[in-house]
């Protein structure tokens, strides 16, 4: 292998860890359990595999064609730019449509601020404090 | 090795895009969908990408940036729909 091959390779490699790591963030897609923490597996680390293999491409296109590709620069750019702003976006309209955290979630402090008229939205597990100072109150009775 | 390294590349981003559509098709609510879609779209720019790459051309470059504003159009239109119910606002005649 002379050195313009072992760059190509490495280029090639920088594709293949991208879609590894689209792969993994589709498995949190399925396993997660709402859609606040979907969000992390479907944002963040989608745009890092999308960012990886874009720029593998650059860097083929540059090693083996010698071609300064400014359009792959730019998409790079974009979706850099753009991902984390549509994911935040989606996120805040899930919010405020009321859209059912998970039932494992512990603590909602933005439920105060935006939907306080509205009770009905309280999760159960979601206990207010009074409530889960009663449940300590009677767990120190019984024993 | 290297046309290997691409085959299989290119198969892992298919078996990703068929996991986020089983996300479309059984997600429990309308923003669970979106965020698929935004996936199935980001997903779909570096099949192109690397798609390019095995062809040897560079005539499919520019659909890289159409389809990456097209998903961020998208996503921005439907965060507002769901939102507000409406994508598009008029002004009130006062």
């Amino acid at each position: 292998m002379n050195e313009r091959e072992i760059l190509e390779f490495i280029a090639v490699l920088l594709i293949l860890l991208g879609s590894i790591l689209s792969v993994i963030s589709a498995y949190g897609i399925v396993r997660f359990p709402d859609v606040y923490t979907r969000s992390h597996a479907a944002t963040k680390s989608s745009t890092l595999s999308v960012l990886l293999t874009l720029s593998g491409a650059f860097f083929y296109f540059w090693i083996s064609e010698s071609f300064f590709s400014v359009r792959i620069l730019l998409g790079i750019l974009f979706v850099f730019i753009t991902a984390p702003v549509a994911g935040h976006l989606i996120i805040r309209a899930a919010y405020r449509s009321k859209v059912k955290l998970s039932e494992i979630t512990i603590e909602d402090e933005l439920h105060e601020v935006l939907h306080e008229e509205d009770k009905e939205f309280i999760h159960k597990d979601v206990l207010e404090k009074e409530d889960r100072e009663k449940i300590l109150r009677n767990e120190d009775k019984q024993k | 090795m290297i046309e290997i390294m691409l085959m299989t590349s290119i198969a892992l981003f298919g078996v990703a895009i068929a996991i986020a559509l089983f996300r479309i098709v059984f997600g429990p609510s309308l923003p669970d969908r979106v965020i698929a879609l935004d996936m199935i779209g980001v997903n779909l720019v570096s099949g192109i990408a690397i798609i390019s790459v095995m062809l040897r051309t560079k005539a499919f470059l520019e659909v890289i940036l159409i389809l990456a504003v097209l998903t961020f159009i998208s996503t921005i239109a439907f965060s507002k729909y769901i939102e507000r119910g409406v994508i598009i606002e008029r002004k009130r005649d006062s």
